[in-house]
């Protein structure tokens, strides 16, 4: 039995806690007092996955069993979540590998001859061959690639299909393939509340057009968390729009939750309390610490992005896309929910290497704002770990660091946006067509392996409800004129920053301290 | 007696400074070499003599240090210009100062501007095809005449230059100064002609995007003419100091840029693609309509990279630097030479002196007797916040 989420109340005796602070993590010492909010202890994974799996597929939630989905002269197409999907990447076989091989198998035995596969990346950078192999296994990989096996393509126009528009002006276009098919299967990988359900397919397949609509500083300044679907306009539009694919397509739903192994058992203390350290995970954590700050950053990187997490699966459930999703948001809250009382002053977070657009790429900054401001003080049920008009206080270094490949409009918005402004509204009137149109942006999203003109636009959007609530934001480590060109401020040490913060929230602070990763949801009361 | 700055012949020194000046060190310190190593030295010389009725001796007021002259002194100038000069000599093209003998329609004492060019008139010859068609910068008889070879005043041995106490000059390359414009003023005149003859020697449609390479006075020159001449649409310039960026705002530019982001942000404004070479700076393909390089031949190679196929890249001020030209070659662009003034170029200059927001644009005089501290500050002008440094030949004892 794994035990449940958990907030210390840090006294003399703590010891100091592991902070991440990108491609480096350290021990720091919190002032008497502040709250810390551990995950649940890892749940167990489940066993025979095989099984599991083709259980799954032989009892779904409102539907009939694959197999008698599936019939000769079909069109079948099986969607799949995108590299941006489970962080880090988890150790092969990769759970959606397992899941489309047995859907092959049933496809293959019904006499389906007519099988695509699809990433459903959206907006973000096309997989590789390497990354779309090393998800879906090189057996599936050497049958079906490059002709049945490919990224989604949202600038494809001929390839683009119109579903409807939902009452409330929300046009639907997806990926053509997929909407003529008569039977789309969508593997799914949930890894936060906010992933999966509704948002697979009117996500994964959709256009900027289509995308727009729930992208945007309105909506997700509406969403208080977007990890809080019922409290969230993002989702609201998500629904609407799964309605009206429900109503025109034939979905079938797998959805897969994991546990919080995150770390493989090198670093095993990464997943633990500190506490509960023993003398092993102190070695490790010295010897692995100073190993990794003397390296070379470039090579420090490649260790990182290296790392396969060892989760186990805690849940497959396959069927009529709602009601899987209701059980696979129980299984993720099950593993990373912990209960709050009320929210402080400071939150504090410390921001690891990855984040769903830098997988075997760069943190950038634009993603440092986004992961911080947007996915960890997203992290919450209810209301914010902080109060509003508190301050969010960050470790990472913020470096002036870009992917010139993956991350092109990325660079031009840093440069050029974000000295004009930092404001999304104003961000998002101004910039949002310019970026999303560009045609060489276009060209790079098609045909190179770069993210969408738009994204670093989506990404500031992301940061947006908590630029309105917080009243300072800064980063423990951050580079100066890094921080100061987003708006934010850095500081060398904590109690430096405490001394900034001070001047909003007084000299004797409350203060949460979000402990992750391992992903740890706040639900605060 | 006449106290100048000579420029003499010199290989060791030449060669010295060159080579010195030519590392990546060395270049940062090229305003010493060209002060300590240079071939130029402080000495009185005889007053100069006149060559003719038609010429007057000048002392002048001020005298400016001019790129060119920096490219000199540090060794960085093309060979190809060592024909036509006649050494010694003394630099200073950019001279405003006071005739000293009567001329027709120019007394004695007259405040006056120089046009440097040593064409077909002051040489006594008959025009050359350029002379004649009011060309004199392109002048093919500068080798030759009644003064020593010599592109221009500041490179002839026998008309002596701005710095110095005096040197001679011939009627045809003096403009009277209005009194309405000052000294500091009208020391720019000069190169504020030399920036409006290059703007006229391309044709500049309406609206069509420009980009400036460099800050430093021939830039902001350039963009002022370009705004003033022209009906140019939006102009980017690239500058690299603060105070540059602020004065290229206040002469016009519509956005200012820094050299690392000029093809990102020129894409950006202009569209088009960027492309990244596997070696060298990323080009655009696509981008402005024409590129002015301001910066002696550093600049031209990012002008050549971010100009759309079939743009137009000038040069203006004297090169010094060699350049990939296969944008050229690939892009089909046209490559066109601005080199000083000629036609009506310098009375515009003097009208254009009055009203331009000038002000501050000479802020370091030096006396000619602490020259390698003027030489040495001119090579820093930009990262020291100066536009320009000039010599004031009245304030040596």
């Amino acid at each position: 039995m794994s035990r449940p989420g958990f907030v210390l109340e840090v006294d003399e005796r703590t010891p100091a806690l592991l902070m991440h602070e990108g491609e480096g993590f350290r021990l720091e010492k919190l002032p008497l007092g502040s709250r810390v909010i551990y995950p649940p202890e890892s749940l167990p994974g489940l066993r025979d996955l095989d099984a599991q799996i083709r259980h799954a597929l032989a009892n779904p939630l409102g539907r009939e069993p694959l197999h008698e989905l599936l019939r000769p002269g079909m069109r079948l197409t099986i969607v799949f979540d995108d590299l941006s999907i489970p962080l880090p990447p988890m150790r092969t076989p990769d759970i959606r590998q397992r899941i489309i091989e047995q859907v092959l198998e049933l496809a293959a035995a019904n006499g389906v001859d007519d099988v695509e596969l699809i990433a459903g990346n959206a907006l973000h950078r096309r997989m590789t061959p390497a990354e779309l192999k090393r998800t879906v296994g090189e057996r599936v990989f050497r049958s079906f690639f490059p002709h049945h096996l490919r990224n989604h393509d949202a600038e494809d126009k001929a390839n683009l299909a119109e579903i409807g528009t939902t009452r409330h002006g929300e046009v639907v276009e997806i990926n053509k393939r997929a909407a003529e098919s008569d039977l789309i299967v969508y593997v799914n990988v949930s890894l936060t509340a906010m992933s999966g359900g509704p948002k697979s397919v009117s996500v994964g397949l959709a256009s900027y057009r289509s995308l727009k609509h729930h992208h945007n500083v309105h909506t997700l300044r509406h969403s208080k968390s977007f990890n809080d679907p019922p409290n969230s306009a993002m989702h609201h539009s998500y629904n609407r729009m799964a309605g009206l694919l429900g109503d025109n397509l034939n979905i079938f739903q797998i959805e897969t939750t994991l546990n919080n192994e995150t770390f493989p058992d090198y670093v095993g203390f990464l997943n633990k309390r500190e506490w509960e350290w023993n003398l092993k995970d102190q070695a490790a954590y010295l010897a692995f610490k100073r190993a990794n700050d003397l390296a070379p950053p470039k090579h420090r990187r490649q260790i990182w992005h290296r790392t396969a997490a060892p989760y186990g699966v805690t849940s497959v459930t396959a069927g009529d896309p709602i009601q899987v999703h209701e059980v696979t948001t129980r299984h993720v809250l099950r593993q990373q929910l912990t209960e709050v009382d009320g929210p402080a002053d400071v939150g504090i977070f410390g921001l690891p290497y990855i984040c769903p657009y830098n997988v075997n790429s760069i943190m950038n900054p634009i993603l440092v704002m986004s992961l911080g401001l947007g996915y960890f003080f997203n992290l919450y049920r209810g209301q914010p770990i902080v109060r509003p008009g508190g301050v969010a206080i960050y470790y990472h270094p913020v470096r002036n660091e870009f992917h010139p490949v993956h991350h092109p409009s990325y660079i031009d918005f840093f440069e050029e946006v974000l000295a004009e402004t930092t404001d999304p509204v104003a961000i998002e009137t101004k910039f949002e067509e310019q970026f999303a149109t560009d045609p060489w942006y276009i060209h790079l999203y098609r045909n190179s392996y770069a993210y969408h003109g738009v994204h670093p636009l989506y990404m500031w959007y992301w940061g947006a409800h908590a630029m309105e609530h917080l009243g300072d934001v800064i980063f423990v480590g951050g580079n100066r004129k890094t921080t100061q060109r987003m708006g934010f401020r850095s500081a060398s040490t904590l109690d430096d920053a405490l001394e900034m913060a001070r001047e909003r929230v007084g000299s004797s602070p409350s203060i949460n301290y979000l402990h992750a990763p391992p992903l740890t949801m706040a639900d605060v009361r | 007696m006449n106290l100048t700055l000579e420029y003499h012949r010199s290989p060791v020194r030449y060669m010295t400074t060159r080579t010195a000046t030519g590392t990546s060190v060395g270049g940062r310190a090229s305003g010493w070499m060209a002060a300590n190593l240079s071939p130029l030295r402080l000495l009185n010389r005889p007053e100069p003599r006149l060559p003719d009725a038609g010429w007057t001796r000048v002392r002048p007021r001020l005298s400016g240090i001019c790129g060119s002259d920096l490219g000199l002194l540090t060794g960085r100038n093309s060979p190809y210009l060592s024909a036509l000069i006649s050494l010694p000599f003394t630099p200073g093209h950019e001279v405003v100062g006071d005739t000293l003998d009567d001329l027709p329609d120019l007394p004695r004492g007259s405040r006056v501007v120089l046009d440097p060019v040593l064409g077909c008139v002051p040489r006594g010859l008959e025009p050359c095809t350029g002379c004649a068609a009011d060309q004199p910068s392109r002048c093919d008889h500068i080798t030759a005449g009644r003064v020593s070879a010599g592109m221009q005043t500041g490179y002839c041995a026998d008309t002596g230059g701005g710095w110095s106490r005096m040197f001679v000059a011939h009627a045809s390359q003096l403009h009277r100064v209005p009194d309405t414009v000052d000294d500091e003023r009208a020391v720019l005149v000069e190169p504020l002609a030399c920036a409006i003859h290059t703007v006229r020697r391309v044709p500049i449609p309406d609206g069509a995007s420009v980009l400036v390479v460099g800050a430093g006075t021939v830039g902001l020159f350039t963009t002022m003419a370009l705004r003033e001449y022209t009906k140019a649409g939006p102009i980017y310039v690239i500058a690299r100091y603060g105070h540059q960026r602020e004065r290229a705002r206040e002469v016009g530019a519509t956005e200012v840029l820094t050299s690392d982001r000029a093809a990102r942000a020129l894409r950006r404004a202009t569209g088009g693609f960027l492309a990244r070479p596997d070696r060298g700076s990323e080009y655009l393909l696509g981008g402005v309509d024409l590129a002015f390089d301001c910066t002696a031949g550093s600049g031209l190679d990012t002008a050549l990279r971010v100009t759309r196929a079939g743009g137009t890249v000038v040069m203006s001020g004297m090169p010094n630097a060699g350049v990939d030209l296969t944008p050229l070659w690939f892009r089909e662009l046209n490559l066109v030479g601005a080199y000083c003034s000629s036609g009506h170029d310098f009375p515009d200059a003097l009208a254009l002196a009055q009203s331009a927001p000038l002000t501050g644009y000479v802020d370091a005089v030096y006396p000619l007797s602490r020259w390698r501290d003027a030489i040495g500050h001119a090579s820093a002008a930009g990262r020291l916040g100066s536009v320009k440094v000039a010599f004031d030949p009245t304030k040596d004892q």
